[in-house]
């Protein structure tokens, strides 16, 4: 018998009952909540005349539809602070760990999810956001779930799923100085294309992976849904054991200890078979900058418009042929569930320090939750983007899902460190080249597109 | 839920790819507009000019196909977003089956949960269907046979095709098994004590 992958070894671990045709009941031990789809599915419950199973198993959390204004506290309209209320009472209600808006765990939910060590290696982890892939990067088996799956967990603390095939990538080769997670994954989804990973749970494995911190491979996981993939996972490692261990809700005392004995044997074993394989050389990767409507739309930074999609070249207001470099920009939003960590941060604040935001650009920074803000604040990144000229945030998705006032003008152009660049993504004809922190940092400073190696 | 036997419709042609539910919903219906309402908004914004008059390009504002209750569509419809209001979108304007190549894979559950069939087919007769829908052929779906127009049979698993002809709940099945849940947990709190709050 052959080994077995990391994700069959979670996975398996979750399995209620066999609901026949490959279907599987499964056992959901972490289920995260926001305001958006959490207080829908916590009305339908109601309407049914049901509970929530479990809410020790939960955490709630706002992030949609805050509004991220300097010193904001609620929504910016009357629907989202109804949304708002109405999901504090029904957590309060349900007795559900809820971190209210500017208080130390709040933040976008796959922020916070690792941040407080609810989040950890071998657990089943679902939320009812497309990005829940994020967290995989501590070895959870994670997943997005539309409203009527949330209430059937919120009802059961079980999901019924068919169990995806495997893949496993092979980031080769260490990236050079200036090529961050974000290039790695935007480049895979470049070379398979956003179905490449469909029907997969993806795991990122390779010497560039093992190099990255935490938050790097929480970038790279976010990204698999956009790979087609519902479901990316890294092997746990030292690195997770250390960013884990203290945090507020992680295991204490002879739990930690029984669950790290439990974590190491989680990662794929020498023999398992996937059902597909790839590679990508990282060595030889240029810093990637999106050019059309969808993240597979890609390039490296140092190359040309490319000759294809005229619908989306349209949309976007490109020119064929012509270097992507030099495309001047209207706005720079740094943020989002794939890059709003503190190394995304650092590594923002570290282009911006003693330069200034060119006059024609508008660009903001806002941190993934009110915790980060406050360690940001701790070693002045915030004097460095206020100096330079950037907006400095409340913490929430802000521009990336623009449900909360947040968003860009029509045909206004926008390099943003965010995961999708779709038609009025950003705001009705908005036009969106995703990126990395650094380059975004970089491409606010000049006022168009730029190689961050060049800086 | 309504049940789900036989639809006979004409067939809208929607060859667009990796139509993302962003482009199905827009995020600003999702967060106050009632969900009996929300088909008025689906494919806001191909379907109106920015005026907010009807876009008469846009394929179901074209006579022919006013009314579809099917879309023959591109790759990998429904991807990006899990925002479950796409599908109460499509069900909102009156579309009950999708027929594609591939579908976005939260999307694809979510149709499921709401009584809309997304058929998957091979991109060759994808492609045969939508020319047939081009011509405007009247379109029959015949779940208990699996067939579409009487020649072209497609896959669906005993369990979904069941809770489509007989208009069942996924939650109503599972609550049925509480028993089998609560016995896994009890044992997995011996085995995994650290998952669980003190």
């Amino acid at each position: 018998m052959s080994g077995r992958t990391l994700f069959d070894k979670v996975w398996d671990l979750h399995v209620v009952d066999e609901l026949g045709d490959g279907m599987q009941l499964l056992f959901v031990d972490r289920h995260v909540i926001h305001e958006l789809s959490g207080y829908r599915a916590q009305v339908e419950l109601g309407k049914r005349g049901l509970r929530m199973r479990s809410p020790g198993l939960a955490i709630g959390s706002f992030d949609h539809v805050v509004s991220t204004a300097p010193g904001a506290r609620a929504g910016n309209n009357a629907n989202a602070n109804r949304i708002i209320e109405g999901f504090r009472a029904e957590s309060r209600k349900a007795a559900m760990r809820l971190y209210d808006i500017g208080e130390d765990g709040q933040g976008i939910v796959h922020v916070i999810g690792p941040e407080t060590g609810f989040t950890i290696p071998g657990a089943l982890l679902v939320c009812g956001d497309s990005h829940t892939c994020t967290p995989g990067a501590l070895g959870a088996a994670a997943w997005g779930i539309g409203t009527t799956e949330l209430v059937h967990v919120l009802a059961t603390q079980t999901i019924v799923q068919q169990k995806p095939k495997t893949m496993r990538v092979d980031f080769r080769g260490a990236p050079a100085e200036g090529v961050t997670a974000k290039d790695l994954i935007l480049a895979l989804i470049g070379k398979l294309g956003t179905a490449g990973g469909m029907g997969y749970a993806v795991e990122y494995a390779g010497e560039a992976v093992r190099g990255l911190d935490m938050e790097g491979r929480m970038t790279v996981c976010n990204l698999s849904i956009e790979l087609g993939a519902k479901i990316g996972m890294v092997a746990p490692d030292e690195k997770t054991y250390a960013f884990l261990k203290g945090r507020r809700l992680a295991p204490k005392g002879a739990h930690w200890e029984q669950a790290l004995l439990h974590w190491k044997t989680l990662p794929s074993d020498a023999d398992a078979k996937f059902d597909a394989e790839h590679a990508l050389d990282c060595a030889s990767l240029a810093p990637q900058i999106t050019w059309g409507t969808s993240p597979e739309d890609v390039v490296g930074v140092d190359g040309v418009v490319p000759d294809r999609k005229p619908d989306a070249l349209s949309y976007m207001g490109l020119t064929a042929g012509k270097p992507i470099a030099g495309t001047k920009v209207d706005r720079v939003f740094i943020g989002s569930c794939t890059n709003s960590r503190l190394p995304d941060l650092r590594a923002a604040a570290a282009i911006a320090k003693g330069r200034k935001v060119a006059k024609h650009v508008e660009a903001w920074v806002v941190p993934g939750s009110w915790r980060i803000k406050q360690d940001a604040e701790a070693e002045g990144l915030h004097e460095i983007f206020k100096a330079a000229g950037f907006q400095w945030r409340e913490a929430g998705c802000s521009m990336c899902v623009a449900a909360n006032g947040d968003y860009v003008a029509p045909q206004e152009r926008c390099v943003s460190t965010s995961n999708r660049n779709f038609v009025g993504r950003q705001g009705p004809q908005a036009r969106t080249h995703l990126a990395s922190p650094a380059t975004a940092a970089a491409t606010a400073i000049a006022g168009e597109i730029v190689d961050v190696r060049g800086f | 839920m309504e049940r789900f036997s036989i639809l006979r419709s004409i067939a809208a042609p929607f060859p667009r790819e990796n139509v993302d539910t962003d482009y199905i919903i827009r995020i600003e219906r999702c967060t106050g507009t009632p969900r009996e309402e929300i088909g008025k908004y689906a494919f806001e914004m191909a379907r109106f000019r920015p005026d907010g008059s009807e876009n008469p390009e846009f394929v179901l504002n074209r006579p022919r196909y006013r009314g579809a209750r099917i879309l023959v569509c591109g790759e990998f419809f429904g991807t990006g977003s899990s925002r479950e209001h796409a599908v109460w979108a499509l069900a909102g304007m009156g579309i009950r089956c999708l027929i594609a190549p591939s579908y976005g894979q939260i999307f694809y559950s979510n149709c499921f949960q709401n009584g809309l069939l997304p058929i998957v087919l091979p991109l060759q007769e994808v492609d045969l269907l939508m020319k047939e829908a081009e011509g405007g052929t009247s379109f029959e779906i015949d779940v208990e046979k699996q067939l579409i127009n009487g020649k072209v049979r497609f896959d669906i698993s005993p369990r979904r095709k069941k809770m489509l002809l007989e208009g069942l709940d996924e939650l109503g099945l599972t609550l049925a098994l509480e028993p089998k849940v609560a016995a896994f947990e009890k044992t997995d709190r011996q085995k995994r004590p650290w998952i669980y709050p003190a």
